[in-house]
């Protein structure tokens, strides 16, 4: 592993490793080196399977964090590439061509994110959704909580406990 | 031409025992099966509450006129069966209308309700049921072949196309059976009769958590009460008819029911041992086996 | 931020085929290979007698729809194995919506799911029943702030029994059954004629959550 990570950071200009399990390592690179680096993974060191392609919101820090994992069937290890894209202008280079199933993870990204892959095979079908006019529901500005009770009917009465405070309250009431 | 009255009635009487024959035997199976799954299985008059239900239904679609005509035609085939068959032997009114060539005629008539069953539920237009009636239809084909060809050897053995007269020839105890007198021609068409009644190795037709329930998938309410009526009629029918053709037939009705419930039980317990055949697995079964041992029963004649 | 996004169904647009003879055929799927009446109500037989007796029958052999939505429908096979055996309650599983006279909505309901749902329901035939498992279909459950399920179902569909729980037990479904039998026999559970009677309001409150409306009002 170390050696495959050695590898990538003389290929590729690597801004961070992190290794999180002897299996485990997360590399950070640049928006457009992300899928290069993803293409010599997959045909140089043998990390033929795509487990996921997935996205944190970093709304803070107004980026997008996407994950490209990678597994290795030898030597049953994963490696992340990890990418910062911008919140406001989400666009990113497709992986269609690489793997048949990222067409599907792009799909779901594009429609619970509003990020942009141009070029990939019907992204811009509706994924789970269907006909969804708002704001994609996934961003964190998003007020899902506000959404429900404007969308669905609410049923009157329903409360909501903090699981601890009140079972505390229920089961030991004198303490 | 007169009608015989008197006959007409024992006739209806007897479509009458024999549909609650079938709606218990039905209802015994299920239990049945349940028992073996370890459960306790619903009540044995549960068919008559569906039946009920679903003739009292309150709203039915229809799909156009073949949609009607389907059920119908089933019922006819059903009843065309039992019509034309003798019941008990030596008894005049219990005879219905069998006459000198009623075995084809009955041949034809299992095929009729299977083609009528076919234009219905084309009409439907549902998918899961064209490929249900076109498994039906093809190996229903090939379940007739073993099949006529051991009521031939019959046929041949006792010079006679007539039930009755077949019914006759195996007087005289358990040896005069043609079961016994014909083994080969007996057991191809006891094989053969593990096809026509659609128990579970060769139910693709129906194939339960497959092509969900097949043909009928579109049929609801009354079509489908006619249809389950028709179900007890036909399976018992066809049981008579092997009590009939190989298992000396009977001279009461007790006799009847306790013989076509040894037969009934056949497909039943194989069933519930073996898995389901494919398609194209129980197609080329019928083909070999059974039409085997039935050219061997001809051939013992 | 992002412009409405218009769905169009590729086999429910109108469209040109050529027929067998060279001919041109328009199609024009929502008018053709849907048939649009409206739901119309049925009344209960005159005679108290016929009714009764019927309700009877119905209460006792209760075909459910295999249709299975939420965490709900693992729950539901437990009902079938010998533990719990519903067939003695003459309860028994159809897989098509044409035969089922009850159905099951075990879970939260998704707003995709419930198209599917409505649409499953629309197809079954007049006395039709609707039991719905769980605080998800209640007031929304654990899932009551998720933007994309329900949280009441009796707006959208006439419920007759609600079984609380997360995820109720088999026996308390089976209790459900004994409570939806009552009913029926009491002859309360008109839920079909109350969908044809409330036709707008319930379409309404549909076509406000499901956004991409591609099927016809009523698909019988
Ligand atoms: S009520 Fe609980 S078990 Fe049922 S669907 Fe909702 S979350 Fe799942």
């Amino acid at each position: 592993m170390e050696k495959i990570i050695q590898h990538l950071q003389g290929a590729f200009d690597v801004k961070a490793v992190k290794k999180q399990r002897n299996d485990l390592y997360f590399v950070t690179v640049g928006k457009d080196q992300a899928i290069p680096a993803v293409t010599y993974l997959r045909d140089a060191e043998g990390f033929s399977h795509l487990v996921m392609i997935t996205v944190a919101d970093w709304m803070e820090k107004g980026v997008f964090e996407l994950n490209y994992i990678v597994h290795n069937y030898q030597l049953h290890a994963d490696i992340s590439i990890c990418t910062n894209i911008d919140r406001e202008e989400a666009t990113m280079h497709s992986a269609h061509h690489l793997w048949e199933q990222a067409w599907t993870y792009q799909r779901e990204l594009k429609e619970m994110y509003g990020i942009e892959f141009p070029g990939s095979p019907r992204v811009d079908e509706s994924f789970n959704l269907e006909g969804w006019d708002n704001i994609p529901p996934m961003r964190r500005e998003f007020d899902t909580l506000k959404y429900a009770n404007e969308t669905f009917f609410p049923r009157p009465g329903r409360v909501s406990h903090d699981p601890a405070t009140y079972m505390k309250q229920k089961l030991y009431p004198n303490e | 031409m007169s009608i015989d009255w008197i006959k007409l009635l024992f006739t209806l009487l007897g479509l009458f025992i024999v549909l609650n024959y079938g709606l218990l035997q039905y209802g015994l199976i299920r239990r049945i099966t349940a028992r073996i799954g370890k459960r306790i299985g619903m009540p044995v008059y549960q068919p008559y509450i569906d039946l009920v239900k679903n003739y009292a239904m309150r709203s039915q679609i229809t799909h156009g006129v073949m949609f009607y005509l389907g059920p119908v035609f089933r019922l006819v085939g059903g009843v065309g069966i039992f019509m034309f068959m003798p019941l008990i032997y030596g008894s005049y009114y219990w005879s219905n209308y069998s006459f000198a060539g009623d075995v084809i005629l009955i041949m034809y008539f299992m095929f009729f309700g299977m083609l009528g069953m076919a234009l219905g539920a084309s009409e439907g237009g549902h998918p899961y049921s064209f490929i249900g009636i076109s498994r039906g239809l093809s190996q229903f084909t090939t379940v007739e072949v073993p099949f006529t060809l051991a009521v031939i050897a019959v046929a041949v053995q006792h010079h006679s196309f007539s039930l009755t007269e077949i019914v006759a020839g195996q007087q005289g105890g358990i040896m005069h059976w043609n079961i016994m007198t014909n083994p080969f021609a007996g057991i191809a068409a006891m094989l053969a009769f593990l096809g026509m009644m659609m128990a579970s190795p060769f139910n693709v037709v129906q194939a339960p958590q497959e092509i969900p329930i097949g043909p009928p998938t579109e049929y609801h309410g009354t079509y489908l009460g006619l249809l389950q009526t028709n179900r007890a009629i036909l399976y018992v029918s066809e049981s008579i008819l092997m009590v009939n053709l190989f298992f000396g037939g009977a001279t009461n009705w007790v006799e009847l029911i306790v013989k076509s419930f040894c037969v009934f039980f056949w497909p039943v317990f194989v069933g519930l041992v073996f898995p389901r055949f494919r398609i194209d697995q129980s197609i080329p079964w019928f083909l070999k086996i059974p039409l085997i041992l039935s050219i061997i029963g001809i051939f013992m004649v | 931020m992002e412009d409405k996004k218009t769905f169009i169904d590729p086999d429910l647009t109108k469209r040109t085929v050529i027929g067998p003879n060279g001919e041109d055929i328009t199609v024009d799927p929502i008018q053709d290979y849907f048939c649009d009446a409206l739901p119309k109500k049925h009344e209960p037989k005159r005679a108290k007698i016929f009714e009764n007796f019927f309700n009877w029958a119905r209460a006792e052999s209760i075909w459910v729809l295999g249709f299975g939505t939420g965490c709900g429908s693992i729950e539901l096979y437990p009902l079938l194995t010998p533990r719990f055996d519903a067939y003695r309650f003459g309860v028994q599983m159809r897989p098509t919506p044409r035969q089922a006279n009850l159905m099951i909505i075990s879970g939260y309901l998704s707003v995709k799911t419930l198209k599917r749902a409505i649409r499953s329901y629309e197809q079954m035939q007049n006395p039709k029943f609707v039991m719905a498992l769980g605080s998800c279909t209640i007031n929304g459950g654990m899932y009551f702030d998720s933007y994309n399920t329900i949280n009441r179902l009796d707006k959208y569909m006439p419920v007759d029994v609600y079984v609380a729980g997360c995820m109720p037990r088999p026996e308390a479904i089976l209790a459900g059954f004994e409570a939806l039998k009552k009913r029926i026999k009491a002859g309360k559970a008109e839920g079909a004629n109350l969908y044809a009677e409330n036709f707008e309001t319930y379409k309404a409150n549909q076509k406000k959550i499901i956004r991409d409306w591609n099927m016809p009002d009523y698909n019988w």
